[in-house]
């Protein structure tokens, strides 16, 4: 099977490669996929209290188109606010890396691992939230 | 400097050798005839450079040139072996013992006669080397059985299974023993008397002859083997396989043979040093990478390894001067990784970081260190890549954690 120009420079020039830290108040962390099914990609946002992404960081193991997708996919979110960045489609990957029908989970899979990293930012803020209404708690913190 | 790129996928196919070449190329042109035309000079050139090739190919397997079915692979050969045994000694019983690592050709013909209702197939499994225990086939023997089919070596991992031993099983129990050698003819001794093999299946294209033709050996004394022959036609070739024989194909399959033949004992050994240092040097220098099929018991030019926590088709991808394969199910049309490796109870995470590197004649200690090289950059740089390189270092069990599925 021969890989599209972009797939193949996504691949050999991954954008946006490492980790932000977990646990740091502004970043969402998204981990999709199994081991034993070739991919995992973990995709993780940087999210500014307003809910703007302002960058990204992944790591993906799977194929180079699961790869290609992760990275290109970190270029898309930067600069969306986050309810812009939960309507991307799976679609739109598909059509921006030319993937042939075989590697659509791929582009389905970085679809997933962005709605994870924005659900994780949010979980976070609801335990703020929550942690702000019981001041005793957050003092202790 | 290599010249690139480097072929190391010799388990799939292999050059021609220059020598194979200038046997065959006459017999495109002038000596062109058809090896049945029993009237004219033309028909009588082509039949005796048929019968050459015959006894060329028969003398490396310590076969009678009489025993020798050309098809037009080993696929055909396979088919025609299992489908045709199964037919003929309907009368006598219907199992078919086989074991899962064997090649798609073999397990599909037995599907095949199941789905049919024609035969009932045990597939025994193999060890963590993937071997087949011949006591296990010895325990699934019944008074139903007809055939055992075994291959000699394993496509993927190069095993090599102990044919003797199951050849002497077979001979006890008054059962036929079908050998699938595709991977083992011309790269290890294969003499079918003393393996006590009934039948057995090879290729040209994997010793360095022409594509598109094969061998079914099929024994004629002790016992004579019959098969109901699954293509009709002519009557060439005794009967089991009509069709005009493919004259330049089985005049390259002789002359690969005769070359293998001669030069197997050096040329093993070459392979086999090749082969090693290509292991050595990657284990020198990449920790997490695990040896996939046995560690002695292997074909000389055989080297699969699984490089933990890369995929391997992204690492194909990455060492794209090189070619290689991979049981990485992004690789294969079904989506799933190797059958092969999984069968030897090895994770599906290590399946999909198969990588399998096939030596050949060709190929030399330079080029073995260049491909050492570039693995061991692509590896490291994908593993740089990899959230479960990062997870394994920051000591998270992989197996505990709870992954999303989609």
């Amino acid at each position: 099977m021969a890989y599209s120009s972009k797939v193949l420079d996504h691949y050999n020039n991954p954008r946006n490669v490492g980790s932000f830290p977990k646990d740091a108040e502004d970043v969402g962390t998204g981990v999709v996929g199994a081991p034993e099914c070739g991919d995992v990609m973990k995709l993780q946002l940087k999210i500014t209290p307003e809910g703007v992404i302002e960058d990204a960081r992944f790591k993906t193991f799977g194929c180079g188109s699961a790869i290609a997708s992760s990275s290109y996919v970190t270029e898309l979110v930067k600069g969306k606010r986050i309810e812009e960045a939960m309507t991307i489609k799976n679609s739109a990957i598909v059509q921006e890396l030319n993937l042939p029908p075989v590697k659509i989970h791929c582009s389905v899979l970085a679809e997933d691992a962005i709605k994870a990293a924005i659900t994780d930012w949010k979980s976070k803020h609801e335990k703020d939230e929550k942690s702000a209404a019981a001041p005793g708690k957050a003092a202790q913190g | 400097m290599v010249k690139l790129p480097i072929y190391m996928d010799n388990h799939a196919t292999t050059p021609m050798d220059k020598r194979v070449l200038d046997a065959v190329l006459p017999y495109f042109t002038e000596k062109f005839g058809n090896a049945a035309s029993r009237n004219h000079s033309f028909g009588w050139a082509a039949e005796e450079a048929v019968d050459k090739a015959r006894n060329q190919i028969a003398a490396l397997i310590n076969a009678k040139a009489k025993e020798i079915i050309f098809t037009s692979g080993a696929t055909e050969s396979d088919n025609l072996a299992i489908k045709g045994v199964v037919e003929f000694y309907k009368d006598k019983g219907n199992h078919v013992i086989t074991c899962v690592t064997e090649h798609k050709a073999v397990l599909d013909s037995c599907k095949a006669l199941e789905r049919a209702g024609k035969a009932t197939v045990t597939y025994l499994p193999v060890d963590k080397y993937g071997m087949v225990d011949p006591d296990d086939v010895r325990r699934a023997i019944t008074d139903k059985t007809v055939l055992i089919t075994i291959m000699s070596a394993n496509n993927e991992v190069g095993t090599i299974h102990p044919i003797a031993e199951i050849g002497r099983i077979a001979k006890e129990k008054g059962v036929l023993f079908h050998c699938d050698a595709t991977q083992g003819v011309g790269k290890i001794p294969m003499d079918v008397e003393k393996a006590g093999v009934d039948l057995l299946s090879a290729s040209a294209h994997k010793i360095y002859g022409p594509k598109g033709v094969g061998i079914l050996y099929v024994r004629s004394r002790g016992p004579r083997v019959r098969l109901t022959p699954i293509i009709d036609g002519g009557g060439h070739e005794r009967g089991l396989r009509s069709g005009t024989l493919n004259v330049p194909g089985i005049v390259g399959f002789g002359a690969a043979c005769e070359i293998a033949g001669q030069e197997m004992e050096q040329e093993s050994a070459r392979l086999r040093d090749l082969r090693n240092r290509l292991q050595a040097n990657l284990f020198e220098r990449l920790d997490e990478i695990y040896l996939n099929g046995h560690p002695t018991e292997r074909l000389p030019g055989n080297l699969n390894l699984s490089f933990a926590y890369v995929e391997g088709e992204s690492l194909l991808m990455g060492i794209k001067d090189v070619a290689v394969s991979s049981g990485s199910a992004c690789t294969s049309a079904t989506l799933e990784p190797s059958y092969v490796i999984r069968a030897l109870g090895t994770d599906e995470e290590l399946a999909h970081s198969s990588i399998r590197f096939g030596l050949g004649r060709f190929n030399t200690a330079e080029e073995v260190d260049y491909v050492a090289e570039r693995v061991t950059a692509e590896v490291r740089r994908l593993r740089d890549l990899s959230p479960l390189y990062e997870m394994a270092k920051e000591g998270i069990d992989l197996k505990s954690v709870q992954w999303k599925r989609d």
